[in-house]
């Protein structure tokens, strides 16, 4: 999937994750779409959970020998 | 509006801590604004490192040595065995890369956490506003805390 950007939170535990994308996110435009790379299990049901309450769009999580590519795409 | 969550912190402990710590940057993050209250022992992960803290009369001066604080000196509500066992969470954390308390008070203010200290106990326990860290936002009672809590739809102690 293609990302405007790309946010490293490999190694790093809840709730580090959510509020590095929080932040992130705050640099994009609407409509931009964000990639977070993490390999704490516990983003697969934190960043949807995220995104419901933000209102900020899931596009996909992708799995690959315990990393996780997460996709978010910014509220318009 | 954005949603509300409070949450009175009571307890002195580091594993406490990082909890409430953790709850709050969590709910920050997801846009809603957040009220710590430190009340009691939780007065204690609050406290400035550094320096003597004065406090006036015999029994509150030994209060105060013996209750010192400051995150630097937060035990283990389980398994602190005099210290053994907080040094090596301390240890596996640093491994793990998990944020320390201090780094955790400097996210959520980042955040725009509020954090707000007891003055009913800081007047039990004799301490003054100068015991405490600048990251303090405001010095109040439980009125302070019900206004807040009653608006919110999240509130915990812990």
């Amino acid at each position: 999937m293609k990302a405007d950007a790309t946010l490293d939170c490999i190694g790093l535990y809840c709730p580090m994750p959510i509020y590095n994308t929080a932040k992130k996110l705050k640099e994009l435009k609407p409509g931009q779409v964000l990639e977070v790379l993490a390999d704490d299990e516990g983003i697969k049901e934190d960043m949807p959970a995220w995104c419901r309450t933000t209102g900020n769009e899931l596009l996909g999580i992708e799995e690959d020998k315990g990393e996780y590519k997460v996709y978010v795409r910014k509220a318009r | 509006m954005a949603e509300k969550v409070t949450l009175v912190v009571f307890s002195g402990e580091m594993d406490k801590a990082l909890a409430a710590f953790n709850i709050a940057i969590g709910a920050a993050s997801m846009g809603m604004k957040v009220s710590m209250f430190f009340t009691f022992w939780g007065l204690n992960i609050i406290k400035r490192n550094e320096g003597p803290i004065k406090s006036r009369g015999l029994m509150r001066k030994m209060l105060n040595r013996m209750n010192r604080g400051g995150s630097h000196r937060l035990p283990l509500s389980k398994f602190h065995m005099l210290g053994l066992g907080k040094w090596m969470m301390g240890k596996l954390m640093q491994d793990a890369k998990f944020p320390s308390v201090d780094e955790l008070i400097a996210t959520a203010k980042e955040a725009g956490v509020k954090f707000i200290a007891c003055t009913n106990t800081m007047g039990v326990m004799g301490v003054s506003k100068e015991a405490f860290i600048p990251e303090v936002d405001s010095f109040g009672g439980v009125a302070a805390y019900l206004a807040e809590a009653k608006e919110s739809r999240v509130n915990l102690f812990v």
